[in-house]
Order: C-alpha cells, then structure tokens, then sequence
C-alpha cells in the first residue's frame, strides 16, 4: 500500500471534515443552550454559500471580503430566524419538540423560497486561487483546501477563546447548563440566545461559502448540510469539542471509504458509523448524558 | 359517479391517511419526530414492487411483504437509537441519516434497478381496495391506541421518568410504537407504488419525509381523525390551486412555523372527530351557545 495514498486521503478526510467541524459546531453551539435539533441550519449554510456566491460575483468582492460578507448576512439572518420562529416558543416554555419542528418548517420554507427565486441550478465559484497544489511528503493539498482549514482553525480558536475567557462567555455556558440560574444570577437571557444565533450564523456564514466553493453552490445542499447533525451526534450532541471532532472523524472516515471500500456507498458507511457509534456509546463520543428535560 | 381524476384524488388522500395514522401513532402518541419515514414507504414501495413484478406474486402478497420489511428496518433503526433513553434528537438525526441512506442504496442496487427505477407495475390500487385497506388500518390503529399499549404510549410521551416508575418498559413502548407506525408506512408505500405504477429513489427524499411530519403535526399531535383530514387537505390544496411546486412547499414551511408558534396543538389538537362529538356540536348550535367543542384545551 503506497503510503503517499494514504496520506492524501488523510489530506483531504481533514479538509472536508473542517467544513463539517464549523457546521456541527455552530448547530452544536445553538443545541447547548436551547436544547433542541435546530434543522433550519442546514438552510442557513446554505443561503451562506449564495450570499458568498453573489458577494463575489456581483459585488467583484475578494474572498476575505466575501468571507466577511457572508458572515454578517448569515448572522443576520440566523437572528432573525431566532426572533420569528423560536422567541415564541421560548416565552411560552414550549417543550424542545415544538422548537425542532418550527426549525423544520423554517428549514422547507428558506429551501424552497431558494428554489423559486433563484432556481435549482448549480453556481459554480469564481476561480480564487490557481489550481496550484502544496506538496506535502508527496500528497497534494489545493491551496484552496489549505486555507478552508487554516481558517476553519482560527475561527474554532477565536470562538473558543470567547466562550472560555470572556464574561459573555461564561455567560453563555452558565446559560446552557441551566438557564433558569444564569437568569437569576443577572445573564440576559434574550441577548445571550440572541448572541448565540449570531455566533452560529457567523460559523454558517464561513462554511457555507466553502461548500459553495467546493461543490457548488445550488438549493437542495441538505444532502451535505445533514452531515453536520450527523457529526454532531457522532461527537455527542452539545458539546463543542464533539462537534469538532465529530467533524474530523467524520469527514476523514468518508475520505478513506470513497479510496479503500466504495464511493458510492459512501453515505451508508456514515450511516453505519453513526449506528455503531450509538450502540457502542449511545450518548455519542463526547456527550454529557443528557436526558430530555421533563 | 366520479371521474377518473376525482377518483385518483381519493386514492391519493388515503394512501398518505395510511402512512400518515401509522407515523400518527408514533409522533403524535409517544412525542418523538422521525424525519425518515420516506425510507419506510420506499421500502414498502419497492418490496412490493419486487414481489409482484419480479417474482409474480398475487398483490395481497406483496402488501404482507411491503409490511414486513418496512418493519424489520424499523427494528434495524431503532433498537441502537431508543435503546439508551437519550434525547429524542439522537433519534430524529439518525432517521434523517436512516432516510438519506435508503436513498443511495436504491440508487445503486441492482435489483432496484437504480436510480431509473421500477415501472410498468400493475394497476392493483383500486379505490375500494385502498378504502378496505384503510378501513382496516384505522380500526386497527383505534384498538392499539385503546389498548395498553396505546395508554402505555401516551403516558411515556406525557413523562417518561414517572411511566418508567410506574413500571413501563419505556424503549419496548417505543420501539413498539415505531414497528407500527413502520408497517402502516410500508403499506402506504406498497399501495403507493401501485397506484403511480412507476417509482424511483428520488420519489422518497427527505423532504417528503418532513412533510408527513407536518402534516401530523398540523392535523394535531395526540389525534388519529386530525392528521387524516390534514392529510386530505394537504393533498387536495394543490390540487385545487394547481400553482407551482417550490411555492407551496414554501406555503407548507410558513405555515409549519406558524403552527407552532400560534396554535401548537395542531388544528384538532388532542381532541377526535367522531359521531357521537358531532351530534354534541349541532345540539349546541341549535342552543346558540357558541362555545367550543368539549374537551380540555391544551395548549403545551
């Protein structure tokens, strides 16, 4: 077995499962306060890979620009997602069901408006680096995939650095693990949920634009998109560093079963793994044993 | 009587009432989401499909097998998934993984012929064989629900822990409730199949998974008669509006959301439709007491 294979597919298992590490982590970060399956993330990243498409095609942004662009649109958005489905069901104590199920409605709703405005075709990214690659002990790493992970990196350690050292931070922890308590230690409970929503739409808006440029940017991503749950629950659902490493694992497990077993089988493999992974730890690899709260 | 069109229409209503009670069951009577149930109607769908195409075998025959199948699957799913009394998300995500991986083995099987899928089947789903089937299915369903187990069901979607202390066996509830709600989607896909005549993968996505949860969750969660007629008005509004695809599943989503945020006991909430209800509501009428229909109002 040639060596230099593996590595490659180690390689691109990392750049892949970078992008599915920002997904699971924003979704994972939204799951820690509020307790529910926030489906209508999917549909966040995916309006992230148009609003990156049009910032650079229209607007002629450069990719940092775009990047930028894309973030605070998707903050935006995913705040407003907040403010129009979930604050009711908030004040009125709404059990986490009634919160997955508007977050599914939200989820067809921004799909299908993509699709009747905008239409079901693929958008292809401007070209943003020369197809050039990196050798790195004989495997080629694209430029393109180098700096998705760079930036993946750095926007995992900024955002970690503000949840672990910040006052807003602790804030939001304390939040998620009982909210009741924060609130009555003085947290503004609207602001940090709200905040919370902004930081994930940030992540959103990062690896929505680099699925779009990776694959493309067209309205049914879910297939891609539904990867970050996946990963989320693999990791164990709310806990950041799951979600990262969930992520990795993922998106290297996939790299190696395309090379070595099956491409096409691909998706029943990580099906499989998170099947195995359930019975083995069914509270997934890093969980807190989190029962529903009654 | 009818046309043939009209006819097709009434097909249509009762095939998805018959998925639609099974998942009914399920969501609606133990509090967890599926958002896969699309992968247990293509296993009825195509199992039939095989069985009578392939192997020649009588209709009837391939309803027992569709049923069969479907709730194997469901074994399959959910015995790793309710096994540890984790959040009900660890089990939504995995049917949403379970739903995207039934895709890409039909995709690629040989002997579902891949992604071109199966057609020239024959033209079994006659209206009053759908009606006898439903008929059935309901009946059924209204025993389980009266049973132990439907009461066993209610009281661990209400408080899992307090049931549990009560000495239910909280997983075999579920997963019980799963098997049923897996078989009437297996049946639903067999008569499916066979009134389309074709079917292929991409007939079973997600987002037609999405939408017999919603339509259970419009028709009233804890409701039997509720998600039946949801699913006839879900089926009969565009038929009747006949505008474009995208907009009304935007519609669907929009008033999803609005559900929940307005009414989130669904339109019929936990209250039924039945005769005996009925009579009440015209005696009332008649007294020009408009008050509502008895039962209490949930609201959470």
């Amino acid at each position: 077995m040639e060596l230099s294979l593996l590595f490659q597919t180690l390689i691109t298992g990392l750049a892949i499962g970078g992008i599915y590490s920002l997904m699971a982590v924003g979704y994972s970060l939204v799951f820690s306060i509020l307790n529910f399956s926030n489906f209508a993330y999917g549909g966040v990243i995916m309006l992230a890979s148009f609003a990156g498409y049009y910032a650079m095609t229209l607007l002629g942004a450069n990719v940092f620009v775009a990047l930028i662009i894309s973030m605070a649109a998707m903050a935006v958005v995913s705040l407003a997602t907040e403010r129009v489905a979930y604050s009711p069901l908030r004040k009125r104590n709404a059990p986490p069901m009634f919160f997955m199920i508007s977050a599914m409605g939200l989820s067809i709703f921004i799909e299908n408006l993509v699709y009747a405005t905008i239409g079901a075709h693929f958008y292809a990214y401007p070209i943003i680096f020369e197809e050039t690659t990196i050798n790195i002990f004989g495997a080629a790493l694209g430029k393109m995939d180098l700096f998705a992970i760079v930036f993946s990196i750095i926007a995992i350690a900024i955002m970690n650095y503000f949840i672990n050292k910040t006052r807003t931070g602790i804030a939001i922890r304390a939040a998620s693990y009982d909210s009741t308590v924060a609130t009555l230690n003085g947290v503004n409970l609207s602001v940090v949920i709200g905040l919370v929503f902004v930081i994930a739409g940030a992540f959103a808006g990062i690896s929505g634009m680099f699925l779009g440029i990776k694959y493309m940017a067209y309205p049914n991503m879910g297939w891609i998109t539904n990867k970050a749950y996946i990963a989320a629950v693999i990791g164990g659902l709310g806990s950041l560093p799951g979600a990262i490493y969930g992520g990795v694992i993922l998106g290297i497990v996939e790299a190696f079963v395309s090379v070595y077993i099956t491409s096409t089988y691909r998706d029943v493999f990580s099906f499989a793994i998170l099947i195995i992974i359930l019975l083995i730890r069914p509270a997934g690899l890093f969980g807190k044993y989190l029962e529903e709260k009654v | 009587m009818f046309s043939s069109y009209i006819w097709g229409v009434i097909t249509v209503c009762m095939y998805t009432s018959i998925i639609v009670v099974g998942l009914a069951v399920f969501t609606g009577f133990t509090g967890l989401v599926s958002l896969g149930h699309a992968a247990f109607v293509a296993i009825g769908a195509y199992t039939c499909a095989i069985l009578t195409k392939t192997f020649e075998l009588p209709f009837f025959v391939g309803v027992i097998g569709a049923a069969l199948t479907s709730g194997l699957a469901s074994l399959i799913i959910g015995y790793p998934t309710l096994r540890a009394k984790l959040r009900s998300d660890y089990f939504t995500i995995t049917t949403l993984g379970f739903g995207e991986a039934m895709r890409v083995i039909l995709e690629n099987l040989e002997i579902t012929n891949g992604a071109r899928g199966i057609g020239g089947l024959g033209n079994y789903s006659h209206p009053i064989t759908v009606f006898v089937i439903l008929v059935i299915v309901l009946w059924v369903t209204k025993n389980y629900i009266f049973s132990r187990y439907g009461r066993m069901s209610i009281s661990v979607r209400e408080d899992p822990i307090a049931a549990e202390m009560a000495g239910i066996n909280v997983v075999q509830v579920r997963l019980r409730a799963l098997l049923f709600s897996a078989i009437c989607a297996g049946i639903g896909g067999a008569i499916y199949a066979h009134y389309i005549r074709f079917i292929q993968p991409s007939m079973f996505i997600s987002t037609q998974s999405t939408l017999y949860t919603a339509i259970v969750v419009a028709g009233g969660m804890g409701s039997i008669t509720g998600p039946c007629i949801a699913a006839c008005i879900f089926t009969m509004i565009p038929e009747v509006l006949r505008v474009a695809d995208q907009w009304r599943m935007v519609a669907y989503g929009a008033v999803l959301v609005a559900i929940m945020v307005l009414r989130p006991s669904g339109i019929f909430g936990y209250k039924e439709i039945t005769i005996r209800g009925m009579r009440n509501l015209v005696r009332r009428l008649r007294k020009q007491k408009l008050i509502g229909p008895e039962g209490v109002e949930i609201d959470e």
